[in-house]
Order: structure tokens, then C-alpha cells, then sequence
């Protein structure tokens, strides 16, 4: 199986998430992971999905979004040109002992405490999903209370806009 | 994102089944103050709508006062399902888009069914529910059910209207959804107050659906590449479905036909886009098909799919079906393509268009016309060796086959016959002669039981002129016959021959075949205990009850029916209960293991080919 990150612009309105995600399941294509939001233009949102299929499925699954009558436009990013995001807070286990280690490995990905309790440090980080998960990694030897994680946002590298660029339609 | 609604959007083909809006004159109303409800109702009189079956209730209420005055024909139904396939059959009969109208909750999760079959069959229709007031939404009120989150699945698409100002725009949406591109059925949800609310109606409004952009118009390059695998292949078949029925594209797919000399094989959905009676059809392919159309499609090395989708009922197991053909698929909904099958030349576009463009395409290349003469005679041999028949029943009973087969004769070619489903439906499939498009209207893809006689009350307001026939299972007439009171009552005179087999007659041939003859729950006692008595019932219920159980009354009882124009008629024919149809490629099966008869397979010479 392969991941393939769609980001699918649609009409904002009431219950287009709902129309997106059912359609998945109603026809059984599996996702990964699923992020929405407004875009620069208030009358759009854009979902980016992460979706595990072999080449053909994905076809089928493009197809099915683009009947979605509120569906504009689907643009398959690729890893490579593209900038590819997740958010995850975590809440460790780290007292005055582990503390200094926890601090440094936080250091080390970048990543920012943003609370702190007696015997437990809350930690924020982004990153693509490997930098998350070895990030999570190394956290896990002190013990991970809580975490809570994004779904993957995307967008393409360089000047283009997805409004402008070719949208994905097969056949 | 607001787009005018251009002539291509509005009109994108200028047979029947586009909008309403289209056919008659543009209309044009200058802005007037109004209700909700009478923003609804001069929306749909705006949009030419003659007919809409429904009922009221609570919600909905607020539309039933103006309708009271409209020039919109309303027709009081039995039970919201009955709307649903009525609006189904009237559109299929018509081309145009059919209206059926509900209250809240229960209301409308009636119509669940005949939505989720007008979905299976690419039938435009609109349903209109009445919804609880909006700030009762959410909180479980009498008769609220979220009917726009209950049909999302099958509908094309649905609206829940938050504002009485989006009326007019809505319902053209709707309608506009409904019969362009691949049609299908739209649901138009609208909270109480929202109708009562005051509001100004104009027409024609904007539509606004940036999303929504059907592809008409074939790719010249898969046209050229189709008509040269035409050219090359050497047991081409055309493959047909509903698909040209809903594009106006018969004329075209007989030009086709002959001019290429390519066998046809007519899907169930497709029953009359070319006549039965012409020497290249060899029939309905698939689970119930004739053995040279399910042949001809395992053997082919070309199929031409034209409106078609692959389904499982006409592949069988679907990695056995037609090996060695390559395949051209043609269809307004990119999504099918591909779908079950790989398609060597995918096209996209309306199979009006699609027929047209291949006809010119292929006029213009040298070898046109091919004879396919080594095809020919093989199939030719096939049709002579195994053509569709029954065995009189040797128990004296009444040969259900023989019943349909009658009607056929006697009615005529320009008669509509609606079928529910099951053995029945099959049968009329098989022994009636279907010679054009619009006049075989049933239950395809969702196989629903109780289609026949709502949707043949629909058919016969749609085209008041012709004879409606219901062929209906004695199973199928139980579930939705209490609309013969509305055809009685709204002087709708259709026939119904009740193919009265005492039985749940398909499920009982499976149990025969393949649950070693134990018959469970599969007896309706409609025989041993004439529970019900249908001439009785059907007399209850204002029309004509006759019946018929012999041989030599059929065609009396059918001229007899005939005769009677000022009432619905219902026949029972009382047949016997273990005529099977045949031919028959068991579910799951290859379609190489077709069987012409029970326990007779048929024998196909490979050197044949």
C-alpha cells in the first residue's frame, strides 16, 4: 500500500466534511489521516487527505470526490514538491531527575515546551510524520501521559497555486 | 463562484430528460412578495412541473396551501413510497424529471426507498420533505429525522434550506442536478418556518454550482482510438446500457449497429434502445441473459460499452468475464469507467454525442463496415441451438411464461410494461418484445419489490396515451397495492397482471437449486388460502378484479382488460409455482457456466472461432 496526499478544495458549507468522509467509508478506501480548514478565500475549504490505496483505488477515489457537487478541485501533492505538516503535543513524564534529558531532546527536534507541571513537561512540535514519529521515540522511554496529534496538512513548493495549477482527473 | 446559468449548463442536451426549464419557454418573473411555500410552489411551476405525487403532513403543511391553487397537479398517494416510484415512473416514462413531496420524519424516511432506487438507476427525480422548524432541529422533535444525513449516500446530491431566499435558486438546482449530466435523484429538505417565512420570488434565479461540470462532449482522441479498434477487432460486441436510453441516443446506436454490423446485447436497463425484432440483437446479456448474448460477450475480443456499467449481475465473477476482450467503455460518469473493469479506451461524454462522433469517426476511416462473418455464423448457430423457451408445465398448471408472452403479443410494442421484481420481472424481460426506447420501466440496480404499480401509476400520468401494463409478482403486488386507490380515485386506468405464483417465486428457485428444495418462508398462502383474494382486493380497492387460470382464458382476460378504459384492472393469473427462469449463471459463477436449462449446459464449439 502507498500513501498519497490529496488536497481536495471544497465549496464551505454545511456538511461537505460529512459528504467527504462518508463517501470514504460508504466505499471502503481507508484514510490515514484528515485535516480541514478556510483557505484564502472564505467561500473555500480545503481538506487535505491522507489516503493508503494501490494506484487504482486512488482513481476510483478521485473520481467518486470529484461527483461530490460541492467538490472543486482535487491536486494529488507529491512528497517531494511539496511541504508536507503535522502538529503533536505530547505530555512526558519528566521529573527533576529526567528533566535536563527530556529539555534536550526537545532541543534537538526543534520542538517547544509549552507546559510545565512538577513531574510533567507538555511538548508541541511540527514536523512531517517521520520527524514526529522518531521524535515520539525517543520521548517514549519516559513515558508519554497524553498525546494529541494533527492531521497532515500539505502545500506544494514553489510559486504556483493550487487554484492555478491542473487539477488531478483521471480519464 | 457564482456562475449564470449558461445555455450549456441549462440545456445540455435537447431530448426530454433535461430540465423542465428547458423545454418550455424561458419564464421570467419580475420580483413578488411571498411565502417560503409560495416560492416552492411558483419555483416548480416555473420549472414547467405538471405532476408531483405526494402527502402531506405537519411540516410540510405550510406547501400544500399554495399547491391548492397551482397549476401543479398534485396526486394524493397511499404511502410516500408509492410517491417516490410514481415520480420515478413518470420520469422514465417522460424523460422528465419526476416530483414527489413528503412531510417530516416518517414522511420522509419513506421515500428512503424509492430514492435509493432511483439512485441505483440513474433516474431524475426531486424529492421535496417538509423539515421541523429550525430551532427545533437537533433536538429529537415530533417527526424530526435528518433526512438530508439519512440520504447522502443515495442521493446525487441534497440540500437543507436555511433560508427562504435560497427557494427558488435551490429547487432549479435541484432539478438542474437531477436531469443533467449522469441524472439521478436530488432531496430538497425545508424547515417548517423556513417555509412560512416571508420572502420575495423572482425568476430565473443564478445557479451556483462551481462544482458541478459534466463532461458532454467526448475526447476526439478516444473517439479515433475506439473506431480503430473497431476496425481491427474480429468478434466485436456492443455493449448497451441504460445509459442510451437516458441520452436520446437510440436513433444513433442503430446507425451504429448497421453500419459497423456489430452484434448488440441490450442490458436490463437498456430493454428496447434496439429493437428486439433486429437481426444483430442477440438479447439481454448477464445472469438471466440469453446464451448468445452472455457468449458473445465471454468470446469477444472488442466490447464497445456504451452507457453500461459492468455490473455483477451481467460480468458474473468479474475476473472470468469476457477474457480476451479489450475494451472501449463509454459512459457521462468518469467514475464508472474503470471501475469493475480496466477500460483499454476510456470515454468520457453523453452517448448521444459519444454515438455520433463514433459514427463519423468510423464513416470516415476506409473499413468501415465489417461483416464479422466467422462471428456470425457462430452466434447465428448458438441463437437457432439455444433460444429462449420454456417447457409447458406437465401438472396442468398455467406456464407463468406463457401469461407475459400473451400480454406482449396482444398489447403491442407501443404499450409500457413495468415490472417489479423477481421471476416476473425476468420473464418479462425474456418473452416480451421490447421495440422502443422508454416503454420497459423496472427496478434494475436495487432490486426493489413493490416498484411495479406506483411506478406504473407514474408512467401512465406521464403519457396518459398509452397502455400501461404492470407485469407484478404476487410477493411485489403486496407490498405497494394500496396506490390502486389512488389510480382509481385520480382516474389513472393502468393494468396490472399479477403473475400470482402463491410464492416468493426468485427466492424459491434459489432454495430449489441450491438449498436442496427447503422452502422457508418462501409460501405466501396466496394459493392454498387465496389470502388475499386479489380479484376482491382489487375490486376493494375501485378497480376491476378478473382472473384467470387457464390456458385457454388468457387471451380472452388480456382482451378483456383492454377493453376497460374508465378504471384500473387487476388480473390475477394464477400460475404454478415451479416454473424456473432459464437461462441462468448461478451468483458468483463464471458466465462460462451458463446453464440454458436445469442440468443442461450448453455446448460451445471453440473451433468455432
Amino acid at each position: 500500500m502507498t500513501k498519497h496526499t490529496l488536497s481536495v478544495l471544497v465549496e464551505n458549507k454545511p456538511g461537505v466534511l460529512a459528504r467527504v468522509s462518508g463517501l470514504f467509508s460508504r466505499r471502503s478506501f481507508n484514510i490515514d489521516s484528515l485535516a480541514v480548514g478556510e483557505t484564502e478565500n472564505p467561500d473555500v475549504s480545503r481538506i487535505t487527505i491522507v489516503v493508503n490505496a494501490e494506484s487504482s483505488p486512488l482513481e476510483q477515489v478521485t473520481k467518486q470526490l470529484n461527483k461530490l457537487v460541492n467538490v472543486l478541485k482535487i491536486v494529488e501533492l507529491d512528497p517531494v514538491q511539496s511541504v508536507q505538516r503535522e502538529l503533536l503535543l505530547v505530555k512526558v513524564r519528566a521529573d527533576r531527575l529526567q528533566r535536563g534529558q527530556v529539555l534536550e531532546t526537545v532541543e534537538l527536534f526543534r520542538a517547544k515546551v509549552i507546559d510545565v507541571a512538577p513531574d510533567t513537561l507538555t511538548i508541541e512540535a511540527t514536523g512531517n510524520p517521520d520527524k514526529l514519529d522518531a521524535l515520539l521515540r525517543d520521548l517514549e522511554p519516559y513515558g508519554i501521559k497524553e498525546m494529541v496529534q494533527s492531521g497532515l496538512v500539505a502545500i506544494g513548493r514553489g510559486s504556483r497555486s493550487i487554484t492555478t495549477g491542473p487539477a488531478l482527473r483521471a480519464a | 463562484m457564482t456562475r449564470p446559468p449558461t445555455p450549456e449548463t441549462l440545456a445540455h442536451r435537447p431530448n426530454p430528460a433535461t430540465v423542465a426549464a428547458a423545454q418550455s419557454a424561458p419564464v421570467v418573473a419580475a420580483p413578488v412578495a411571498t411565502s417560503g411555500a409560495g416560492s416552492l410552489v411558483r419555483s416548480l411551476e416555473a420549472l414547467g412541473v405538471e405532476v408531483a405525487f405526494g402527502i402531506p403532513g405537519g411540516a410540510i403543511l405550510p406547501a400544500y396551501d399554495p399547491l391548492y391553487d397551482s397549476r401543479v397537479r398534485h396526486i394524493l398517494v397511499r404511502h410516500e413510497q408509492g410517491a417516490g416510484h410514481a415520480a420515478t415512473g413518470y420520469a422514465q416514462a417522460t424523460g422528465r424529471v419526476g416530483v414527489c413531496i413528503a412531510t417530516s420524519g416518517p414522511g420522509a424516511t419513506n421515500l428512503v426507498t424509492p430514492i435509493a432506487d432511483a439512485y441505483m438507476d440513474s433516474v431524475p427525480i426531486v424529492a421535496i420533505t417538509g423539515q421541523v422548524p429550525r430551532p427545533a432541529i437537533g433536538t429529537d422533535a415530533f417527526q424530526e429525522a435528518d433526512i438530508q444525513g439519512i440520504t447522502l449516500p443515495i442521493t446525487k446530491h441534497n440540500f437543507l434550506v436555511q433560508s427562504a431566499d435560497e427557494i427558488p435558486r435551490v429547487i432549479a438546482e435541484a432539478f438542474h442536478l437531477a436531469a443533467t449530466g449522469r441524472p439521478g435523484p436530488v432531496l430538497v429538505d425545508l424547515p417548517k418556518d423556513v417555509l412560512q417565512a416571508q420572502t420575495t420570488f423572482a425568476w430565473p434565479p443564478t445557479l451556483d454550482l462551481p462544482g458541478y461540470r459534466p463532461t458532454m462532449h467526448p475526447h476526439g482522441k478516444q473517439i479515433r482510438e475506439a473506431a480503430r479498434l473497431i476496425g481491427q477487432a474480429r468478434r466485436p460486441v456492443l455493449y448497451v446500457g441504460g445509459g442510451v436510453i437516458k441520452a436520446g441516443a437510440t436513433d444513433g446506436l442503430r446507425k451504429l449497429a448497421e453500419l459497423t454490423g456489430m452484434p448488440v446485447v441490450t442490458t436490463l436497463m437498456a430493454l428496447g434502445a434496439f429493437p428486439d425484432s433486429h437481426r444483430q440483437h442477440l438479447g439481454m446479456p448477464g445472469m438471466h441473459g440469453t446464451v448468445p448474448a452472455v457468449y458473445a460477450l465471454q468470446k469477444a475480443d472488442l466490447l464497445v460499452t456504451l452507457g453500461a456499467r459492468f455490473d455483477d449481475r451481467v460480468t458474473g465473477k468479474l475476473d472470468s468475464f469476457a477474457p480476451d476482450a479489450k475494451v472501449v467503455h463509454a459512459d457521462i460518469d468518469p467514475a464508472e469507467i474503470g471501475k469493475n473493469r480496466h477500460a483499454d479506451v476510456p470515454i468520457v461524454g453523453d452517448a448521444r454525442h459519444v454515438i455520433d462522433e463514433l459514427i463519423a469517426a468510423i464513416s470516415g476511416t476506409a473499413g468501415g463496415s465489417r461483416s464479422y462473418q466467422a462471428w456470425w455464423n457462430t452466434l447465428n448457430e448458438l441463437r437457432e441451438r439455444y433460444p429462449l423457451g420454456y417447457d409447458e408445465p406437465t401438472d396442468g398448471t398455467l406456464a407463468p411464461q406463457y401469461v407475459i408472452e400473451r400480454i406482449g403479443k396482444l398489447v403491442g410494442p407501443d404499450a409500457i410494461y413495468v415490472a417489479g421484481v423477481g421471476q416476473h420481472q425476468m420473464w418479462a424481460s425474456q418473452f416480451i418484445t421490447f421495440e422502443k426506447p422508454g416503454t420497459w420501466l423496472n427496478s434494475g440496480g436495487a432490486g426493489t419489490m413493490g416498484y411495479a404499480v406506483p411506478a406504473a401509476m407514474g408512467a401512465k400520468v406521464g403519457k396518459p396515451g398509452a397502455s400501461v401494463w404492470a407485469i407484478d409478482g404476487d410477493g411485489c403486488f403486496q407490498m405497494t397495492n394500496q396506490e390502486l386507490a389512488t389510480c382509481a380515485l385520480e382516474g389513472i386506468p393502468i393494468k396490472v397482471a399479477v403473475i400470482n405464483n402463491g410464492n416468493l417465486g426468485m427466492v424459491r428457485q434459489w432454495q430449489t437449486l441450491f438449498y436442496q428444495g427447503r422452502y422457508s418462508n418462501t409460501d405466501l398462502g396466496t394459493h392454498k388460502h387465496r389470502i388475499p383474494d386479489f380479484v376482491k382486493l382489487a375490486e376493494a380497492l375501485g378497480c376491476v378484479g378478473l382472473r384467470c387460470e387457464s390456458m385457454d382464458d388468457v387471451d380472452k382476460t388480456i382482451k378483456a382488460a383492454m377493453e376497460i378504459n374508465d378504471a384500473p384492472v387487476v388480473i390475477d393469473f394464477t400460475v404454478g409455482k415451479d416454473a424456473m427462469v432459464w437461462p441462468m449463471v448461478a451468483a458468483g459463477t463464471s458466465n462460462d457456466e451458463i446453464m440454458f436449462a436445469r442440468d443442461v449446459r450448453p455446448t460451445f464449439d471453440e473451433d468455432d472461432l
